[in-house]
């Protein structure tokens, strides 16, 4: 267990670290960094505001599943942004579209969605298969081309009011829409939170986390699929087709992408919009690194981002810039980044003193000595 | 004064790693204008003597001298600055930038703040004539051969000035005829008044060009000796300590079943040139074809082509009969074809994953490793305890991270999880790489039982002693061709350098 | 390291190209390009495709590219792999505009630099000293740029006039222009005329000599600048083999990790160049989101240019002309038809290097965005938009070359590994 312990210790730092260049930042603008702290502590504590926290966290757990499916193959899928937007689109207008037993519904709608992003991220996965194409360029080509082809369609095809300010798909009728889960709050004995209805896509979010574990760490295909990451030449040897294991995981990076929108789609909004929420494909990217592609790690890490988007809202209240959290968002990935290499190779030297120990406690018949 | 007809004085040097005790109050001198080698087999410490020397590495203890006078070297530009220059034996050269870059890489004429290339052109033309080692600066170094690679090497210290060379293995890449041609190189230098130290264990080669030896033997000096004063087989024993492993003649379990054949493979390099030209062999049940050549002679694209891992462009590959040239490897795998890679950091490991789950590797869709699409946690820690039983791989658990091991140890963990596997063809290639005398001997032992219990194998080898050993068939690759196939008890030196070279020769074989 | 016994002649494939000399390829390459563009233009019924205006403007869209192309250029080369251009060039941004409209627009450029040079310090240490995975770094950088400059711009530029938490007041004054003497007026009088090739060429020739920044002139010395410190200088030479053989160079005396730190810090710089060009020589005020991509279109067109600084100007004008193009509606419809001639080239070159399979592919595209042509009259807005970013693609996905990446890009280098 005490590997767990040094796992942990990586984010802590990194965050205590960010959180003191934040400080920092606070200070040069002649604020107090503990009155700052202080209130978003406070704020972001209240019951309605873990139910926001909770809900803000379930898209960037998502998105970071899905940019950790890749991150496992040493593969970079920065088209998470785009594979969503695209998805949530088609989603929309698919399940605004059409009235089915409530069930059935959602289940097209978000079987759409992975579909559609499944695809839109194939198209890099198949650049990189056939030609070659780098596909961290690729993606995020495809983010833009993406942005573009959700106007399109929005606008010429889709949009209930082609007019409008904010253009929308049709909205989902009841039977697309899923409940909230404000109950648990209120079973548990906590006070209902106000304004925001807990998502019930919560548990969708945990099945694919449990899902992304188990098919990561438990399955054959989770075997090839680090192995890949780990030492191509070597899982080639082993039998790994290579270019079926990118194409598979782009497919699969794609479609776990799709469902980032779907959570604010049942939950919210009910339809897609164009200020439908920007941005989850990067931060899930953060997320993935901040919780080193770990099933439980990113679930921290989404939270801890949730908590901060959430309690920097009261900060503009009291006339501090709440881009402050974005601050501490750029500096803990980066630090995160470090301090991982850096506990990296502690734990590496330990135990390559323990394997010596080992070597030399069973006798020097034979050593093997630098030569 | 100094004393100063030493060229070189090691006196006494200690070094340490981590559970390694390299050097041992190692002592070494060597005369100027002298022809020395150190000889020792793999793991005797005569490497990380020369690191010493050369300034890469700071010993624990001891003294060096150069020419009489006591030296400390921080860097090798301190060496450097003193004479000396070392020649490694994985050649340190980049493959983009011209001969002349390579050479005074570090050591850059300018004329203001531009590189003169005149200046460098010139003085490495000189040099070449000087020394007899002809060379063209603006060539790119991708393009040249070894021996012509070997040459910039040697000229990049002669460019610095070095009057005291030290040649690691200069011989391990090369064949007869060109190791021929830099001892003549070799002799003209020492004509020039350079002293030359070189690292060997060839003995015959030692004999026949050094006016010195010096032998180590596990990390200390066991003799220093004139060649007129020894024979070959003396010094062995010298190295060894004990008789010489002898390729052992036991009966032939060589049975008619053909159970790999491949016929006609030819594969391309991506710029067209031909990689495995038309390579035709069968290796039988029982069986140990060996095939022997310079490395980068398409030794390993046949291997990566028989795995499936390279396309072949033609030829067919038969298993037992059945026609598998266009399987998957993984399907190649599962029917019964198992391989030692000849690069086992690229090809054979996962080095931060544990040792049960490089187990798996090349197996994970096999039991005991595989079970209904899940990974067999179980199973494959079960496997792993008994290949690191039998085959003696030293580590306090089947836990930790491959890279953990050392290089003998991860090795073993290969050599053993493949033939565990029960194979129907095993091919092996360099599998003994790095491995002491004595696991060394473990191997081949477990190599003639699995053969003897009717496994067919492909053995890829530098190791002549190996080859010779353990082959019943022997192959000689050159260019990518199979040029000749020898009686392995009968074969001579010259005949398979002269075929390992592509040289025609007219003898009745 | 190789080991491979090779001959250096035996693998050129005999075929018309190999035999021209460079400059021959080139000037043929350049006379085939101007003549298609004429015919397009008679086809389509547009003079847009050579006009001045448009390629002023293409000149003026690809330079930002081009440097931040550059910036990758010198930290590829020195062996680490920088996706976090982007994040460079949006410090170069802010800062470019900071400056620029606290002292002007000389000052914006050099704190636009410097902007870029302290997230390129940042990603060297990361990567370098830390030895942590290239790409996650420059990810990592992007992603703290973004945040850093939205919180700077929330603190200084929200009180100001013109400017809020996404945007910067006005900067004081663009970069001055010059018209190239004689050649400009002469250029511009012939492209009036509206004679078949003759005026389209030297339509293309005005829009290059008038109006020109003089932060262009300088951006573009930068481009034989750069050949000549990395082929023809000790320091290039070393930075070179930091990316190509670190090894080597470490058993040499080469500090190989200061070589990268100067190659990664440098390729922020240029990219913070690029960045504050946007604003000095173009926009005037800092925008979030105003680099688009650029950061990431650079390296593609350094991928494109393989990895040599004539090659990435070539590249960074592709994209710049098309950027160009898109901003001119009624052109958008003859893009088509020219990336339609443009494969259709390619695949010509193809069935002469007897590569049947690229052939065939390039055929079927060409045959498509023929058909695309022929069947509308307009490209819908949207699709408009997103023209750099296919074309990006398209030309990475069928410019089927044989790339010399630096051998030891994107290799984690610790120092005293040996060998």
């Amino acid at each position: 267990m005490k590997k767990f312990g040094l796992a942990l210790l990586a984010p802590i730092i990194a965050l205590a670290f960010a959180i003191g260049v934040a400080a920092l930042a606070l200070l040069a603008v002649g604020v107090s960094p503990v009155e700052a702290f202080g209130l978003m502590w406070d704020f972001g504590t209240t019951t309605t505001s873990i139910a926001s926290i909770i809900n803000r966290a379930i898209p960037l757990y998502i998105s970071a599943v899905a940019v950790a499916i890749g991150f496992q193959m040493k593969m970079f899928n920065i088209g998470v942004e785009g594979q969503y937007l695209v998805a949530a689109l088609f989603a929309g207008w698919v399940g605004g579209s059409i009235v089915v037993w409530a069930p059935l519904h959602i289940a097209i709608v978000i079987a759409v969605a992975v579909t559609v992003g499944a695809l839109w991220a194939g198209i890099a996965g198949a650049l990189k298969v056939t030609r070659g194409v780098n596909e961290v360029v690729a993606t995020i080509m495809l983010n833009f081309i993406g942005f573009s082809v959700v106007g399109f369609f929005l606008g010429n095809f889709f949009a209930v009011d082609s007019g409008a300010l904010n253009q929308s798909t049709p909205p989902l009728p009841e039977s697309g829409q899923i409940p909230g889960l404000n109950w648990i709050f209120t079973t548990l004995g906590f006070t209902e939170p106000r304004g925001t209805e807990l998502q019930g896509f919560l548990i969708v979010a945990i099945l694919i986390g449990i899902g992304y574990y188990l098919l990561v760490w438990k399955t054959r295909f989770g075997f090839d699929l680090r192995a890949s990451g780990a030492n191509p030449g070597a899982a080639r040897m082993s039998g790994v087709n290579p270019k079926k294991m990118i194409l598979y995981t782009m497919l699969l990076s794609g479609g776990v992408a799709g469902m980032v929108g779907l959570s604010t789609m049942f939950g919210k909004l009910h339809a897609y919009t164009q200020d439908f929420p920007r941005g989850l494909g990067f931060a899930g990217i953060a997320v993935a690194l901040l919780g080193r592609n770990g099933a439980i790690g990113m679930a921290l890490g989404a939270l801890l981002f949730g908590f901060m988007e959430r309690s920097a809202l009261i900060l503009d209240l009291n006339g501090i810039p709440k881009e402050v959290v974005q601050i501490i968002q750029g500096v803990v990935v980066l630090a995160v980044v470090i301090a991982y290499e850096v506990v990296d190779r502690f734990i590496r030297a330990r135990e390559l003193k323990a394997a010596n120990e080992a070597t030399k406690a069973i006798g020097s018949n034979g050593q093997e000595v630098a030569a | 004064m100094a004393d100063s007809d030493r060229a070189i004085e090691l006196i006494d040097i200690t070094k340490t790693y981590p559970g390694v005790l390299a050097n041992d109050g190692v002592n070494l001198s060597v005369g100027l204008g002298e022809i020395h080698a150190i000889v020792g087999e793999n793991g005797a410490g005569k490497s990380t003597l020369m690191n010493i020397l050369y300034g890469m590495q700071s010993p624990d203890s001891g003294i060096i001298k150069v020419r009489g006078e006591e030296v400390t070297f921080s860097s090798p530009k301190d060496a450097i600055a003193e004479g000396i220059g070392m020649v490694h034996q994985h050649f340190m050269l980049a493959d983009n930038l011209t001969v002349l870059e390579n050479i005074v890489l570090g050591d850059e004429p300018t004329k203001g703040v531009a590189l003169d290339y005149s200046y460098a052109r010139d003085k490495i033309n000189t040099l070449a004539k000087q020394y007899g080692m002809p060379l063209d600066p603006d060539a790119m170094v991708e393009f040249l051969t070894i021996g012509e690679r070997q040459r910039v090497e040697i000229m990049k210290v002669l460019y610095r000035g070095a009057t005291i060379l030290i040649l690691d293995e200069p011989t391990a890449v090369l064949v007869p005829q060109e190791v021929d041609d830099l001892f003549d190189s070799l002799k003209e230098l020492q004509a020039e008044g350079v002293t030359i130290i070189f690292i060997s264990h060839k003995l015959d080669e030692v004999l026949s060009v050094s006016n010195a030896i010096t032998v180590m033997r596990a990390g200390r000096t066991v003799a220093s000796v004139l060649p007129s004063d020894v024979t070959a087989h003396q010094l062995a024993e010298l190295m060894v300590g004990s008789e010489l492993p002898k390729p052992e003649a036991g009966e032939s379990t060589v049975t008619d079943i053909i159970e790999l054949s491949i016929s006609g493979l030819t594969s391309l390099h991506s710029d067209g040139r031909i990689a495995v030209d038309d390579v035709s062999f069968e290796i039988h049940q029982g069986e140990i074809v060996g095939i022997a050549g310079i490395e980068g002679n398409g030794q390993s694209e046949l291997v990566d082509a028989i795995m499936g891992v390279r396309a072949a462009t033609s030829g067919t590959i038969l298993l037992s009969g059945v026609d598998i040239s266009n399987d998957d490897t993984k399907d190649r795998r599962t029917d019964g074809i198992g391989i030692i890679p000849g690069d086992r950091h690229r090809q054979g490991l996962l080095l931060d994953s544990s040792l049960w789950e490089n187990t798996m590797l090349g197996h994970q869709t096999q039991p005991p490793f595989e079970k209904h699409g899940f990974v067999d946690k179980k199973g494959a820690k079960a496997r792993t305890t008994e290949v690191v039983e039998r085959f003696d791989v030293r580590t306090p658990s089947v836990d930790v991270t491959a890279a953990a091991l050392s290089g003998g140890n991860q090795q073993k963990l290969i050599v053993g999880k493949e033939m565990m596997a029960s194979p129907k063809v095993l091919i092996a290639a360099h599998p003994t790489r790095g491995i002491d005398v004595g696991a060394q001997a473990a191997i081949w032992k477990e190599l003639r039982d699995a053969r003897a219990d009717g496994l067919a194998v492909l053995l890829i080898s530098a190791d002549l002693e190996e080859l010779i050993g353990l082959s019943d068939t022997l192959l000689v690759m050159f260019d990518g061709a199979i040029v000749a196939e020898l009686e392995p008890a009968e074969v001579t030196p010259t005949t398979l350098g002269s075929h390992m070279t592509g040289v025609k020769i007219e003898e009745a074989s | 390291m190789t080991t491979d016994t090779k001959s250096p002649s035996t693998s050129t494939k005999r075929n018309p190209f190999a035999d021209m000399t460079p400059a021959r390829k080139y000037t043929l390459y350049l006379v085939a390009g101007l003549l298609v563009l004429s015919i397009v233009q008679l086809l389509e019924g547009t003079n847009q495709l050579t006009a001045p205006g448009t390629w002023s403007a293409a000149l003026r869209l690809t330079v930002p590219i081009m440097l931040a192309g550059l910036g990758g250029l010198y930290s590829e080369r020195s062996g680490v792999v920088n996706i976090g251009l982007e994040g460079m060039m949006i410090a170069g941004t802010w800062f470019g505009a900071y400056a620029g409209w606290q002292w002007g627009p000389w000052w914006g450029v050099a704190l636009g630099v410097a902007g870029g040079a302290l997230f390129g310090l940042v990603h060297a240490v990361a990567t370098v000293t830390f030895a942590v995975d290239q790409i996650v770094s420059g990810v990592a950088i992007n992603i703290l740029a973004a945040g850093s400059m939205r919180f700077l711009s929330s603190v200084i530029y929200t009180p100001e006039t013109g400017g809020g938490a996404t945007q910067s007041p006005r900067i004081q004054d663009f970069i001055g222009t010059f018209d190239v003497p004689l050649i400009s007026d002469w250029a511009n009088t012939i492209a009036d005329k509206g004679w078949f090739f003759i005026s389209d060429a030297s339509g293309i020739i005005a829009g290059l000599t008038t109006g020109v920044s003089w932060l262009t002139l300088l951006a573009l010395s930068f481009i034989p600048a750069t050949w000549w410190i990395l082929w023809r200088t000790k320091w290039g030479l070393r930075l070179r083999s930091a990316g190509e053989n670190p090894w080597a160079a470490e058993s040499l005396g080469v500090p190989v990790l200061r070589m990268k730190y100067w190659g990664v810090t440098l390729s922020g710089g240029l990219a913070g160049m690029g960045g504050a060009y946007l604003v000095v020589v173009q926009a005037g005020i800092y925008r979030e989101g105003m680099t688009a991509g650029r950061g990431y279109i650079g390296l593609g067109a350094m991928i494109f240019g393989n990895y040599n600084p004539f090659g990435l100007l070539a590249g960074a004008g592709i994209f710049g002309y098309s950027d160009a193009l898109r901003l001119r509606q009624d052109s958008v419809h003859g893009i088509l038809l020219l990336i339609a001639i443009g494969i259709a080239l390619l695949m010509i070159v193809s069935l002469i290097r007897k590569n049947y399979q690229a052939a065939l592919s390039q055929a079927v595209f060409a045959f498509l965005f023929f058909l695309w042509w022929v069947l509308t009259d307009d490209v819908p807005g949207q699709i408009v938009t997103a023209t750099p970013y296919i074309i990006t693609l398209l030309v990475l996905a069928l410019a089927t070359q044989r790339l010399r990446m630096p051998a030891a890009d994107g290799i984690p280098y610790r120092k005293g590994e040996g060998h």
